[in-house]
């Protein structure tokens, strides 16, 4: 909310946060313009276009090398594509705006030898002292972690709870685009449904939520909009029912 | 965020974690032990011979463990795929250089330390030049071979065969620096010559290396 609102009348303070919302949400997280990316003679993705507005959640699914990880992985600034245009958070060069990216991988991106809180506070300080970044035991609480031994290194974790540590992880810098691989994979139940409650508050607090999930029922509810890749391209994309709308951009 | 602070950050992760793994120690150890003690029966030890080569027995097990120890960096940050949040971290790459560069000087340091009174034992070495320059020769060769080190392990990461890969690059692009580092060691245990030309060779070596590898290093961390 702007600043020197306290003394409007709630109203108008109302009418000022749905305004901020529209114009949240009709700037562009993510802009693909032709996007292709050849491995040898294989195109992993094929002349792709889309448009991904602020402040949603976007399911990615499709069958295993439909392009979803390749996308993911470009949109992060890990990949360059071979052809064509990617413009992430407003900056021509993903690996830029790094900063306010957040990424989960189908690994864990952890080290085994280290404690969950050795590995957090770790990758907390490779990011600017100006940065906003979330408090290590506030996030081991949001994934349910906090009340693990604390001596107990990653390696003596569960895959469902490397998961959650891996999602705690790529929240640290309290990122504006989200990207997660497969975030649900080996959790248990509940667990998953706590984890998509934790995405959809992001996406609620602003945040941008690019998600890959062969659980879509995991997400229902909580995404905005459902994406289908296959063979390298956007086949159908469409709205949840009860999400945010808007227009569904240039895709093919 | 400054460079000194991020790759004070890199050297204690991979200092922690070697120590608690052990990954990279045991095998150093191992091997350079077994240089030392096979060549040991391979000539008679006691001779005044022995001072004349004990400079390259030496710098050949240094060099085994060196390889360990380099093949076992960047492996770490491969499980996992760890090194994908390195990359995507807006830290210097540059720190993330230097803090693995020191953290291999230090653990070949330490094999150093532990190898050389045995060497002192097995060969009857007695210095006959100045100690100070033992301790800079193997500081500056050290530094040669894991400079590059790191850097060419770094290089060969995305390859099939690394740990192959790793020596046919690194030994070519070391002769100079082994050159230097053998000739000078033994010119500094037998007494013959000064050591100070191969000295200013190793310097030098290290100034250049370590300035060309600072430069391409982050275009070999973001390459695919």
């Amino acid at each position: 909310m702007l600043s020197g609102t306290r003394n409007l009348k709630p109203e108008t303070r109302n009418a000022l946060s749905f305004l901020t919302s529209i114009q949240r949400n009709s700037e562009l997280a993510v802009v693909l313009e032709g996007i292709s990316k050849l491995f040898g003679r294989f195109a992993a993705l094929h002349d792709l276009s889309a448009t991904f507005p602020a402040g949603r959640l976007y399911a990615l699914l499709g069958e295993n090398g439909a392009g979803k990880t390749t996308l993911l992985r470009i949109l992060a600034g890990l990949s360059l594509p071979t052809r064509g245009k990617v413009r992430v958070l407003g900056g021509v060069d993903p690996r830029a705006e790094r900063a306010r990216i957040g990424y989960m991988a189908h690994a864990t991106l952890l080290y085994d030898e280290l404690t969950a809180r050795e590995n957090l506070e770790y990758f907390r300080s490779l990011y600017p002292e100006r940065q906003k970044m979330r408090n290590v035991d506030a996030l081991l609480d949001s994934v349910g972690l906090a009340r693990v031994d604390t001596k107990r290194r990653v390696s003596q974790y569960s895959q469902g709870m490397k998961q959650r540590l891996a999602l705690a992880r790529a929240m640290l810098q309290s990122p504006e685009l989200l990207l997660l691989d497969e975030p649900f994979s080996n959790v248990d139940v509940a667990s998953v449904s706590a984890m998509a409650g934790l995405l959809g508050d992001l996406r609620d607090r602003g945040a941008t939520l690019v998600v890959i999930t062969h659980q879509a029922e995991a997400l229902a509810g909580v995404a905005d909009e459902w994406i289908t890749l296959r063979s390298g391209t956007i086949m159908k994309r469409e709205a949840s029912p009860g999400g945010k709308s808007t227009s569904m951009g240039n895709e093919r | 965020m400054s460079l000194a602070r991020t790759l004070a950050l890199h050297l204690r992760k991979d200092l922690r974690l070697e120590w608690r793994s052990k990954d990279a120690a045991n095998s150093m150890l191992f091997f350079a032990l077994l240089v030392v003690v096979i060549f040991s029966f391979a000539f008679d030890p006691l001779a005044e011979e022995s001072r004349h080569i004990a400079g390259g027995i030496a710098w050949v097990a240094f060099l085994f463990a060196t390889i360990v120890a380099l093949n076992q960096s960047w492996a770490r940050e491969l499980r996992n795929q760890v090194l994908d949040a390195l990359r995507i971290a807006p830290a210097p790459a540059n720190a993330l250089f230097l803090g693995k560069t020191i953290a291999n000087f230090i653990f070949v340091g330490i094999v150093e330390a532990l190898m050389t009174p045995v060497f002192v034992v097995f060969y009857n070495l007695r210095v006959v030049g100045s100690g100070w320059q033992l301790v800079l020769v193997a500081a500056l060769g050290t530094w040669a071979l894991v400079v590059n080190g790191t850097f060419f392990s770094a290089l060969s990461l995305r390859t099939r065969n690394r740990e192959l890969m790793l020596p046919l690059i690194l030994f070519p692009i070391s002769l100079p620096a082994l050159l230097g580092m053998v000739l000078a060691t033994t010119n500094i245990l037998t007494g013959e010559r000064s050591p100070a030309d191969w000295i200013k060779l190793l310097s030098v070596y290290d100034v250049v290396f370590t300035t060309v590898c600072l430069l391409l290093f982050e275009i070999v961390l973001n390459a695919e």
